[in-house]
């Protein structure tokens, strides 16, 4: 007497819910789904939308308010204005950023500072600027105090232009672009700093045949995004710069057109302008770095 | 590290030192400005305030009529922590355990709110609600602050998700647990700190998130940062110790939020970067 | 400040102490070393050694004491003055430069000639078998070629002294036996006067002219590997020897080089360095391979079987006492679990020791 053996199904090979499983998708993996519906519908769309929109102006052609934007002064000097701003508190921020990660590196205890640096980040640029229109103010305590101190006779002039903006991208900016230095630069392992020393480069020597080079690629990532976030600097150049003059920026051109001159596609193009610009800036510092060392920041095998 | 004790050293590490302060003190100042100016009951042309009086709290209230406001600023952040900490806490649990031909570039898609500026995708953004009729109300303005704050969770998610060893999970299943008891008894409770982080800094940064309120809410949708943002803006009409309470009031609310993470976050998470972790 | 290798004869450490706040992590070291000799600094995780190899490189300051090259105090120099040559335990090649930058990285922060870089690199290449690796990058290479162009790049700068941080141990047990005989080879070579740190016992018997052995921040021997090997005067050092069995006893009698200790009812006689007082605690360190199943009696110790472990020529085993000791042995034949024996050692082969302060 022998057992039965069912005969195997039919050797069709594994299920189609099996294949799915092999290339990666499963019902874990659709649980990404309602974060990317989201994002397509919230993001990718409306990105698509503007910039549909922005050539179905509501006079002339197809590239009518692109040809407006850059025929007119009052709209493209907004593109010089704004880099004036955001380029020199960029870098200004990453020079100023380096030295101070370099030093907190060595502290024990960062805690207390680095609470201190996201400050203003988390107050936000609203509260910056209405602290800064009464600080900077002509009657405020930065012009009291070098005024006491016989630095200057008159007060400064530093709110409602340039400086005020200046003043506040710095303070709003500057705790990011620490905070993003400070990672880059404790990512490098300290044994190539001290193999350096035994070989006899000194402390200039190290920072730059050893650290420059690794640190590079972060420097421009840092850069990159600093700059994005200066670049599109709002609140602060209309209520502490002179949103009619020097501090008209780009995306007050664009808030104008959509909520003054209630034209949708003119704002959507000015938008479009506005990334352009950006994403330009963005890849000509990511082409520059690739000229650069650009693997792990580690001495040995991973 | 090598600490260099020369002169030279010690000089420029001074220098580096006093730059620090010299930042930390302006901005306590700044803050101490606006505080000061609160309380005070007129301060024109001296170092401190002529006479001290805590009216002008009242009458920013009742003024810039706070008490609604800050309803609406709560129930539009509650909102979207909770939804942010859906969409976002899924999807990343899918990001770190498998691997999908199209998964780069849907990281890609995720990561862009985050590195795009919010005034840049937030015209088309507001645009698009117009004309949805969305525009101006309460989800509008969350659909909006949604927008970066889910990728945000995401970002923030992955690598505490990646920590966990899958190892537990199958383990937990080889003991006989289903998807649901494998989610309550090993994977929350795992997760739990992280997803607090992630909300936590979320909720930071939507009551300070201007530009995307801003263009998207109506007269009953604002939150407490854009309604600071009008009466600064008006400001030669109204006076500018009351402005300066309602900016106190706004301050104490994030300080609050932000002192309540600290216990639970590093500081440097708010600042989440988009690339990978040191090597160490 | 380089010092031409031919020009030093000895390294001194006087009293070297370094405190990490209330830590003492070296206590008043006292170490001469002379030119071309090979030191090992051996001990456990935590005893001093990487810190005081750190200190000769001027990467962590003395607390105390002072560091002589002759008559040159070098504790005082900042590292890049010093010039002494240092292979990491992680190699810290630099990422972004290929084999032949690194090891040329030296040379040219010394601002030597171009051509002479080359020249001397070529030779450095040659010396540790790696010609032709030159343009790689360091991510490139395996472990054991990192392992080559770390020792290449900490001696083309011909430096008086090569101090070498475990590199040894990130390697598999092949590779690791391989570099063994290379950094034998190389050292034979170029006679440089090298200090190893290692917890490997095997190694620093292997490698090294003489073993310094540290324990707690405190030197407990130094000697030639032969005289620690069969004559360690500390019990720490009998740990690190390969003494795996320690017997804990009362000394009953003690004279110049024979101690008597109490075990368990049991009397051990054994050699001593040093004559212990009557009735203090005393330590019998035995090795396993010298103790043997045997009868009762002197230098015997009844014991209850655990364990018997095939090794091929023989068996080794495991037991306890009555009172709980653990002890390792040999034995022949086969042994059940559980069952009982003797234990005997032979007079010659027990060391005795005091309790350790």
């Amino acid at each position: 007497m022998h057992a039965h053996v069912p005969a195997p199904a039919a050797t069709a090979g594994p299920s189609f819910r099996q294949r799915l499983a092999l290339r990666g998708f499963d019902a874990v993996t659709f649980l990404v789904v309602p974060a990317a519906v989201f994002s397509l519908c919230l993001f990718v769309y409306p990105f698509a939308f503007g910039l549909i929109l922005s050539f179905e102006p509501k006079n002339g052609g197809w590239l009518a308010n692109y040809q407006r934007f850059f025929s007119d002064a009052y709209l493209y000097d907004t593109i010089l204005n704004t880099l004036a701003l955001a380029i020199p508190v960029t870098v200004l921020n990453l020079v100023l950023a380096v030295p101070v990660a370099f030093r907190v590196r060595l502290m024990r205890r960062q805690r207390l500072l680095t609470t201190i640096l996201v400050l203003p980040i988390t107050l936000g640029t609203v509260l910056v600027a209405e602290g800064l229109l009464n600080y900077l103010g002509p009657q405020g305590w930065f012009n009291r105090t070098l005024m006491t101190l016989g630095l200057i006779s008159h007060p400064l002039r530093l709110v409602h232009n340039y400086w005020g903006v200046f003043a506040s991208l710095l303070i709003t900016g500057f705790p990011f672009t620490f905070l993003l230095t400070l990672s880059y630069v404790t990512g490098i392992d300290p044994a190539l700093e001290q193999a350096g020393a035994t070989l006899g480069a000194n402390a200039w020597q190290r920072f730059r045949h050893i650290y420059l080079p690794l640190l590079m690629p972060g420097f421009a990532i840092t850069f990159c995004l600093s700059f994005v976030q200066a670049f599109s600097v709002f609140p602060s150049a209309v209520l502490l710069g002179e949103p009619a003059g020097s501090t008209r920026v780009i995306s007050i051109a664009a808030y104008q057109a959509a909520f003054e001159e209630y034209d949708y596609s003119m704002a959507s193009a000015v938008a479009m302008i506005m990334g352009f610009v950006q994403l330009a800036i963005v890849v000509a510092v990511l082409a520059a770095r690739g000229l650069f060392y650009r693997g792990p920041a580690t001495g040995a095998k991973g | 590290m090598i600490r260099d004790t020369t002169w030279g050293a010690k000089l420029w590490a001074t220098a580096v030192w006093v730059l620090v302060g010299f930042f930390v003190l302006n901005l306590f100042a700044m803050i101490a400005t606006v505080v000061t100016s609160s309380f005070a009951t007129r301060w024109l042309g001296t170092w401190l305030p002529v006479g001290w009086t805590t009216r002008w709290y009242a009458s920013a209230w009742n003024e810039f009529q706070l008490g609604d406001i800050l309803i609406v600023t709560f129930q539009v952040v509650g909102m979207v922590v909770l939804i942010s900490g859906l969409l976002g806490v899924t999807a990343a649990y899918a990001l770190a355990r498998r691997d999908f031909p199209g998964k780069r570039l849907l990281v890609l898609l995720f990561l862009l709110p985050l590195l795009i500026p919010p005034i840049t995708f937030g015209i088309p953004l507001a645009t698009v609600l117009y004309q949805t009729g969305l525009a101006g109300t309460f989800w509008g303005v969350v659909a909006a602050n949604l927008v970066p704050t889910v990728p945000f969770v995401i970002l923030v998610m992955i690598p505490f998700i990646e920590q966990i060893d899958p190892k537990l999970e199958a383990a937990a299943r080889v003991f006989g647990a289903n998807t649901f008891k494998l989610f309550v008894h090993v994977l929350m409770p795992l997760l739990l700190p992280g997803i607090l982080a992630a909300l936590l800094l979320v909720l930071v940064r939507t009551i300070a998130m201007f530009e995307l309120t801003f263009l998207v809410a109506g007269p009953t949708s604002q939150t407490l940062v854009v309604a600071l943002y009008y009466a600064v803006f008006a400001a030669g009409v109204r006076a500018v110790q009351s402005i300066d309470a309602m900016a106190v009031i706004y301050m104490v609310t994030t300080l609050v939020w932000l002192i309540i993470a600290l216990r639970f976050i590093n500081p440097t998470q708010i600042v989440t970067r988009a690339k990978q972790q040191p090597a160490h | 400040m380089a010092i031409a290798l031919s020009q030093f004869h000895e390294v001194r450490l006087n009293g070297v102490s370094r405190d990490f706040g209330a830590l003492n992590a070296l206590r008043d070291v006292n170490l001469t070393i002379q030119r071309g000799e090979f030191i090992a600094l051996l001990g456990p995780s935590g005893c001093g050694k990487s810190t005081t190899l750190n200190c000769i490189a001027g990467l962590l300051p003395v607390t105390g004491g002072s560091i002589w090259l002759d008559k040159n105090r070098v504790d005082t120099l900042k590292p890049e003055e010093r010039g002494f040559g240092m292979v990491f335990q992680n190699y810290a090649l630099f990422p972004h430069l290929n084999v032949r930058q690194n090891i040329g990285f030296g040379l040219k922060m010394r601002g030597v000639a171009r051509a002479e870089i080359e020249r001397k690199v070529d030779e450095a290449l040659n010396l540790v078998r790696l010609q032709g690796q030159g343009h790689k990058l360091p991510g490139q290479l395996s472990g054991g070629q990192q392992q080559r162009v770390a020792i290449a790049r900490a001696i083309v700068i011909e430096p008086p002294l090569v101090l070498m941080d475990e590199p040894l141990s990130n390697l598999d047990a092949k590779l690791r036996l391989e570099m063994r005989a290379e950094i034998r080879r190389i050292h034979n070579e170029l006679g440089a006067t090298t200090i190893y740190v290692t917890h490997d016992q095997d190694e620093a018997l292997s490698l090294a002219d003489r073993i310094v052995v540290l324990r707690d921040g405190v030197v407990r021997q130094v000697g030639t590997p032969k005289e620690l090997y069969e004559a360690p005067a500390h019990l720490d050092v009998a740990d690190f020897m390969g003494f795996r069995n320690k017997l804990k006893g009362k000394a009953i009698s003690s004279d110049r080089n024979r101690t008597v200790v109490e075990i368990e009812g049991a009397r051990f006689s054994g050699v001593t360095g040093e004559p212990v007082s009557i009735g203090a605690p005393a330590y019998v360190a035995i090795r396993s391979d010298d103790l043997v199943v045997g009868e009762p009696g002197e230098n015997a110790l009844s014991v209850t079987v655990d364990t018997a472990e095939y090794r091929g020529r023989e068996f080794v085993g495991t037991a306890h006492t009555a009172s709980g000791l653990e002890l390792v042995f040999r034995s022949p034949h086969a042994l059940e679990p559980g069952a009982k024996a003797h234990l005997h050692v032979d007079e010659e082969r027990a060391l005795v020791f005091a309790e350790p302060v």
